[in-house]
């Protein structure tokens, strides 16, 4: 399971020496052209790191489940996720094309839904799945509209041209809504405040899926992106002003809620959001130390929090519990866990000569160089103390002191369990101890990506005294004096726990929950289940739009030609709608039956006034037809009774009269110029000359247009069908739950 | 050879007659029912490849010159809409082989299946607008009686909303074609737009699309036109919901591209915020409507009144790139929003309830039917690279091409909240644990053999397929999309074939 990842690990490490050397690596082949889409990748030193750390973190995480899930039924599904995820991932960070980017932010948001969601039939992890899919997924959006502008005011969606249109984009008029859009899309991925809370939610996750997606690769995300579109907005201030409130902000909330966790793993999730706070606000002061700061923190942390995690993953196996207060004492029983925690705790809390140290180092010499030096220093010293103390939580406390009787005793972890957390810890360890290599072939490469034209200054482990040093062993001092007294701390920050830090994750909870009762009361009032409403809404559509279509234009309406009705035509118009009236009005059906004959018959009337036999003629058969079916069915109807009270009724009525006199005056807008008659002429001379025919009408139907007329039989032969099966086959329904309609 | 055109509608026809003949042997009937369904898939494509090549094909029926006799003209939205049609169809037919009760099939379910294709492959090959109100009213009848097929109590109720909203929808078209036929004096769609130019009245012009508006408008189930929809699709049988789904709403989609690009594209300017207003409405009223269904073809329901938002979207920003959206949209809806139904179907016939709190289980019994169902699913959220997101990513492009900010937000969020539905659906449905079946659906449960799951399995795992193969080569299509909205938008060479100026 592990050769892939470790395959395309050695695969990206050859290109390492190369992306070093300045060069770029650039694929391109024609997607879907008719959106302007291209399938367009390029590495460079920035995503040869990423794609370094996807593939490598990744084959240890494919070691570690292996066992993990050892005997886990769905084991199969969960590595076909994974796989899904890391081709996503490497997705991301390789494409140069906004939108391939954007297609695989999406996929991993989705193969996270569903790694998260794996544990499927508990329901905390189905919530936490959809928790997180609907927050990244609403950043993927603001995302994808700020990329598609950002392509606009550019003039390429080339992540690699783009870069150098900075000037364009940043004197677009929607400069302000792009920038904003492509944040949130950055922010909610990576965990920013305040869409920070579906992190440690996340936790619900099998562990390798928390050490993998939510703290090495998919969270920093919104990190890469924000270096990789940062020369765009190189020097603008606005890139600042939010980034380092919100980073500072993330960070704090970080820090502080991991002190109050119990949990381990959601402890290390709390100090993954404080990490990322850090990286954000490194990338916002955008100094040259700071960039290279956060280079170095992003590798740092990658090795050291997915180490911890999966030390977390094993005690939990071993000792059955994740529960800080109930460990302690297993460094005897499992020594190469315990050592493999110790390196990644090390390197986590800043101690020399670990890469953790080295990127504490950067970030305090970038702070301190930044505007305003004292407020970003004094916020990542607070994270750092917060740091120490977790490191000590997660990486000692519980391999030392007395042993805590638990339910099981615990053994050492298998090979392949402790393999991942090791190895992670020795390159944290290693890479700290050469210093000059890491800046030279990982940080420095990406750096330049970052901040193009850069020379970055070489890492180095020993700067001699001065106040970075100062600052690293107080930090130290201070965060072990928190570890010791951990339990008061806790307690005392516990008012955290109950208010400010979870606010967000109600604002979600209370979304979502304003979002369904909205939904239900709409839906209520549309879908209402009574078809006379349906009916109302449909015809008062109808009057509005084209009733202020009438209004508004001058639409000549033909009443000039009043003086041509003759006498009897009056009357048969008003025994018409008399007997309107009478339908609508009358109490017993057969009335109404015999009403409606008399409207039927009065317009055959008019067919025939108007020279029209053939039409009068169908009108009165029909209308025969109708009203002796209609009185052999009445009887078999049940009681006619009325359910609308006075005022509905005026209120139908009312509408029923302005729609009538909408079609009336439509009718007459619509004849109220003589139009030439083209087609009654072509009719009338080739009836016979033609068609061999001597009645206009027959040929029309049969010849000039027989395909109307063979739609129409068709239509019959169809009712009749109907008819016979409604009569015949009567309600075949089984035990059946479909819900009434409405 | 433009004869072609007439097949798409023959073969139909003569399936039915056929099986309409062979009334008490069902076997037969199932027999034809495939034969037809497959001879209309060839036939549309076989016309499709004829118009790619040779453009836009007419043919004057009975020789009667345009504009006296009755024109049938396809151009390519009408090709594909066709394939799309016996797509449809197939899956529909071959799906019924195992999903349509004894019941129905003797009472005339073949039959009436195929005079629907008629009624849907007329309209959309018609080039005259009478003509195409005769094929609504043989689409409409067939779906009447497919919908009231049965006589179940709850599909009786669904079935008395349905016919008294569409009569109403009729109605209104007649009258409009009536007003229209006064005001100009001509059907022919081409003749039509031709005459409009020339309108006497031409501030009538745009009442007469308002009316237009409403009755295509009631049969594309928008805002606030479409209580009939959530009100009767899950009422009857998983196939005819499917294939209603697919299809009948896309006509109406498909009336309205069809007239107001030809006949009123000179008033677009007042026409299009009252387009865009319904649109985005139809977008949020809809998917809001879906999020508190607890059936399962309700929530599909109401997903697919919402998403005919998007085409109407399209439809009113109205320039080339926004058109090849909504007809990309409309392929991709097609195939997606029938594969859905049909998967209900199958779920359904296991469990026998569509309530999804009722439902559970499926992805640790049913792990490739499980993932079978996110691709549609998750192409209907618009997850790439599913067909659905390259529908809405043009139509995204477009609207914020033209600044329509407001709605773009409405089009994205809608899509956000999709993926909510879906979510829902999947949870439930997928997810959670099964919970202990009452008597009457362990009753009415069945376990399928092997042969009736291949039935189901062919026609949902090639739609399923397609769905994929959209998503990851997007370029055909969406070339497809973009030449046939560019014969939308410039209809000179549509009017002048018709006309007859080209044989």
């Amino acid at each position: 399971m592990a050769s892939l990842p470790a395959l395309l690990t050695l695969y990206f490490a050859q290109y390492v020496p190369r992306t070093a050397a300045g060069e770029c690596f650039i694929f391109k082949t024609p997607w879907a052209s008719a959106a302007e889409v291209s399938l367009s990748f390029s590495l460079d030193g920035l995503s040869v790191l990423f794609a370094l750390l996807i593939s490598g973190i990744g084959t240890l995480v494919c070691i570690y489940s292996g066992d993990y899930l050892k005997d886990h039924p769905q084991r199969g599904r969960f590595f076909c996720t994974l796989f899904l995820f890391m081709g996503s991932m490497l997705g991301v960070v390789l494409a140069d094309h906004g939108i391939v980017l954007f297609v695989f932010w999406e996929l991993t948001s989705i193969s996270s839904y569903l790694l998260i969601g794996f544990d499927h039939r508990r329901e905390a992890a189905r919530s936490a799945a959809l928790q997180a899919l609907l927050v990244t997924g609403a950043g993927g959006l603001a995302l994808l509209a700020g990329l598609i502008l950002l392509g606009q005011a550019g003039g390429s969606m080339e992540l690699s041209t783009l870069v150098h249109r900075g000037e364009a984009v940043r004197s677009h008029p929607l400069h302000l809504a792009i920038f904003l859009l492509i944040l949130v899309g950055a922010f909610t991925k990576s965990a920013q405040f305040p869409f920070h809370f579906w992190l440690p939610n996340a936790m619900e996750a099998p562990t390798p899926v928390s050490t993998y997606l939510h703290s090495a690769t998919m969270v920093k995300a919104g990190i890469y992106l924000l270096a990789r579109l940062a020369p765009i907005w190189e020097g603008a201030s606005i890139w600042s002003q939010v980034l380092i409130p919100v980073g500072g902000l993330t960070l704090l909330t970080g820090a502080a809620l991991a002190l109050v966790q119990t949990d381990l793993k959601r402890l290390l999730a709390y100090t993954t959001v404080s990490a990322l706070g850090i990286m954000t606000l490194l990338l916002g002061i955008g100094s040259v130390s700071a960039l290279q700061a956060a280079t170095a923190f992003l590798l740092a942390h990658a090795l050291y929090k997915g180490a911890l995690f999966l030390v977390v993953g094993i005690l939990d196996h071993e000792a059955g519990t994740r529960e800080v207060t109930e460990l302690g004492g297993l460094g005897g029983a499992m020594p190469v866990t315990a050592l493999a925690a110790a390196l990644a705790a090390l390197s986590s809390a800043g101690f020399p000569p670990f890469l953790g140290f080295l990127a504490k180092e950067g970030m305090y010499s970038a702070t301190l160089q930044a505007p305003g030096a004292w407020l970003p220093t004094g916020m990542v010293l607070l994270a750092s103390v917060s740091f120490v103390a977790a490191a000590g939580l997660v990486g000692f406390k519980p391999f030392l002191g007395p042993k805590i009787t638990a339910s099981r005793t615990p053994h050492e972890a298998s090979f392949s369990l402790w393999i991942g957390p090791l190895t992670a810890g020795i390159l944290g360890l290693l890479l700290g101890l050469m210093p000059g290599a890491a800046s030279e072939y990982l940080i420095g490469p990406a750096l330049s990506a970052i901040h193009p034209g850069t020379v970055s200054s070489t890492l180095a482990l020993w700067h001699g005294f001065d106040i970075k040093l100062l600052l690293s062993g107080t930090v130290f001092l201070l965060g072990t004096a928190v570890y010791f007294h951990w339990p008061r701390v806790c307690r005392g920050l516990n008012f955290l726990n109950a208010s400010g830090g979870f606010a967000p994750s109600r604002w979600y909870a209370f979304g979502l929950e304003a979002l369904l009762r909205v939904s239900r009361f709409q839906t209520r009032i549309l879908q209402s289940g009574h078809l006379h409403l349906y009916l109302l809404i449909v015809i008062l559509t109808t009057i509005g739009l084209v009733g202020a279509s009438l209004l508004d234009h001058d639409v000549h309406v033909g009443l000039g030609r009043w003086k041509d009705i003759r006498p009897h035509e009056a009357i048969l118009v008003a025994v018409i709608l008399a007997a309107t009236v009478m339908v609508v009005r009358s109490p017993s059906r057969l009335t109404a039956v015999v009403a409606l004959g008399v409207v039927g018959y009065g317009v055959a009337m008019i067919f025939l006034l108007f020279s029209a036999p053939d039409l009068a003629m169908t009108q009165l058969s029909i209308e025969t037809l109708s009203v002796i079916l209609l009185v052999l069915v009445i009887f078999r109807l049940p009681r006619y009774s009325s359910y609308s009270n006075k005022l509905e009724r005026m209120r139908d009525a009312g509408v029923a009269l302005t729609a009538g006199a909408l079609m009336t005056a439509l009718i007459l807008a619509a004849t109220a110029l003589q139009r030439e008659a083209r087609l009654v002429d072509f009719f009338a001379k080739n009836t016979l000359e033609l068609a061999q025919g001597r009645n206009v009408v027959n040929v029309i139907l049969v010849d000039f247009r027989g395909v109307d007329t063979l739609g129409e039989i068709t239509v019959l032969s169809v009712a009749a069908i109907g008819v016979y099966a409604l009569l015949k086959l009567k309600d075949i329904r089984t035990n059946d739950t479909t819900p009434r309609n409405d | 050879m433009s004869q072609i055109l007439l097949l798409p509608i023959l073969i139909p026809l003569l399936t039915a007659i056929l099986s309409l003949l062979a009334w008490r042997r069902p076997a037969l009937q199932r027999l034809l029912s495939l034969a037809g369904a497959a001879a209309l898939l060839f036939a549309g494509l076989g016309l499709f490849t004829h118009v790619w090549k040779e453009g836009i094909q007419a043919v004057q029926v009975g020789n009667w010159p345009a504009p006296f006799g009755i024109t049938l003209a396809a151009d390519l939205l009408s090709a594909s809409m066709v394939v799309l049609t016996g797509l449809a169809g197939l899956a529909t037919a071959v799906y019924s082989l195992a999903g349509m009760d004894r019941q129905r099939e003797s009472f005339g379910y073949y039959p009436l299946l195929h005079v629907l294709l008629m009624g849907v492959s007329g309209s959309f090959l018609t080039g005259d607008i009478f003509n195409l109100y005769v094929w609504f009213e043989v689409l409409l009848i067939a779906s009447f009686v497919l919908l009231g097929l049965g006589s179940e109590k709850t599909q009786l109720e669904g079935t008395l909303k349905y016919v008294t909203l569409n009569l109403i929808s009729s109605a209104l078209f007649l009258a409009a074609i009536g007003m229209l036929y006064g005001v100009v004096g001509t059907l022919n769609l081409a003749d039509l737009a031709l005459q409009m130019q020339s309108a006497r009245q031409p501030a009538l012009i745009f009442t007469l699309s308002m009316l237009f508006l409403i009755a295509f408008g009631i049969k594309a189930a928008i805002f606030p036109l479409f209580f009939w929809l959530p009100a009767s699709y899950h009422t009857p049988p998983a196939a005819v919901s499917a294939i209603f789904a697919g299809l009948l709403t896309k006509v109406g989609v498909y009336a309205l591209i069809r007239v107001f690009s030809l006949m009123f594209a000179q008033d677009m300017e007042r026409i299009r915020p009252v387009l865009l207003t319904l649109a985005a409405l139809t977008l949020l009223t809809g998917i809001l409507g879906a999020l508190v269904q607890k059936d399962f073809r309700r929530i599909l329901s109401f997903n697919l009144v919402s998403h005919i938002g998007y085409l109407i979207m399209g439809l009113g920003l109205m320039t080339p790139l926004a058109l090849a959206g909504t007809i990309f949209y409309m392929f991709h809806d097609v195939i997606a929003k029938t594969n859905l139904f049909l998967f209900s179907g199958v779920i359904h016939r296991m469990r026998n309830t569509y309530r999804i709190t009722r439902l559970g289980g499926f992805y640790a019994s049913h792990p490739g039917l499980s993932i079978l169902f996110l691709i549609p699913a998750l192409s209907l959220a618009g997850v790439p690279p599913l067909s659905g997101f390259w529908g809405k990513l043009v139509l995204v492009q477009a609207g914020l091409e033209e600044g329509q900010y407001l709605l773009v937000a409405v089009a994205l969020g809608v899509g956000l909240l999709t993926l909510l539905s879906m979510g829902q659906i999947w949870a439930e449905v997928f997810w959670k644990d099964a919970p202990i079946a009452s008597e009457s659906e362990s009753a009415g449960a069945k376990v399928l053999e092997p042969g009736p799951w291949l039935l189901f399995l062919i026609p949902m795992g090639a739609l399923a397929l397609l769905t994929c193969l959209m998503g990851l080569f997007p370029q055909p299509v969406l070339k497809l999309a973009t030449q046939a909205a560019g014969q939308l938008i410039y209809p000179e060479a549509y009017i002048r074939t018709v006309l007859g100026g080209r044989p």
